[in-house]
């Protein structure tokens, strides 16, 4: 069993820092919805507040390292440009998504939208954890404020989630490969 | 506006309304920069900041850096007053529901 150190970087990417995103999107929305939805609600402790407030600078973070390691490192690699004289062009995902029309709309559409949608959520997030910061629990008492940064939080789940659906089916049909070989377990005969 | 709660120091609401509408801006400006890119060979090749990613590391970085001036300017002149959080919070949600219909690639194209 053995991975390549691109595929492992994409997976960390991915299915890491990406897919960490959309969990702790998820869990926000509920902890947002519940502690500020209702405004005859229990009152907001101040550990609440701390938490919610590391919770979504987390996010934050998350969200830069997603998109920043997407585009500096893994992009790179999938749009990069074969020597002449390439036959195979397993080691070159985006050529390898365009040589063929079955795939080409991977890139055309799937790719082409999810690099630039992806940089939507960690500006919607950093503005979230910035908001929240500045009012904690003062902002159960603006109303219009919160549903906005609300607002902002369901659109970033949904950019995160078109960005992760198509880097999966991108990775089914041309997975990023190359660099060292890594070997995490040798098999044993049969 | 804003109300207030008990035991609870009372904000204007100003600062938020600049964060959510230059989130808005920012956004927005990641689709525009990406189309103009798309469509003038000068721009495109002026937007290749780190040539592995290619113009995609303009595109961001220039939207990136208005979104932080658009946020600066906007807390400026916003930042210790109440404005009107509902108007400006339509706004900032039809800029970012944009920025997903405008990164769309048979729709940016349209332009």
């Amino acid at each position: 069993m053995e991975i390549t150190t691109r595929s492992l970087l994409a997976l960390v990417h991915g299915m890491g820092f990406g897919a960490l995103y959309l969990m702790a999107c998820a869990g926000a929305l509920v902890e947002l919805h519940r502690r500020y939805g209702s405004p005859i609600g229990p009152a907001i402790s101040i550990d609440d507040e701390r938490f919610l407030r590391i919770y979504l600078i987390a996010m934050a973070v998350v969200a830069w390292i997603t998109v920043l390691s997407g585009a500096y490192i893994i992009y790179p690699w999938y749009r990069a440009v074969p020597p002449a004289g390439t036959t195979s062009l397993a080691a070159f995902p985006q050529r390898l998504l365009l040589s063929s029309p079955r795939t080409s709309a991977w890139h055309s559409i799937g790719m082409e939208w999810k690099e630039h949608v992806a940089w939507i959520v960690p500006i919607s997030i950093t503005m979230a954890a910035a908001v929240f910061s500045h009012y904690r629990r003062n902002l159960a008492a603006q109303p219009e404020l919160r549903a906005t940064v609300l607002g902002f939080v369901w659109i970033s789940l949904i950019a995160a989630g078109i960005a992760g659906f198509f880097g999966a089916m991108i990775t089914r049909n041309a997975p990023v490969e190359g660099g060292a070989t890594i070997h995490i377990v040798q098999g044993g005969p049969r | 506006m804003s109300a207030t709660t008990p035991g609870v120091p009372n904000f204007p609401n100003g600062s938020g309304a600049a964060a959510v509408l230059a989130a808005g801006i920012g956004s927005l400006l990641v689709a525009v920069f990406a189309i103009i890119a798309d469509k003038s060979a000068a721009i495109k090749s002026a937007m290749i900041f780190y040539k592995p990613t290619g113009p995609l590391s303009g595109v961001t970085t220039c939207a990136i850096a208005c979104w932080l001036i658009a946020w600066g300017i906007l807390h400026l002149l916003w930042g210790s007053r109440n404005v009107d959080m509902r108007r400006i919070g339509v706004i900032a949600i039809g800029l970012l529901v944009m920025s997903v219909l405008l990164t769309f690639p048979p729709i940016a194209d349209l332009f």
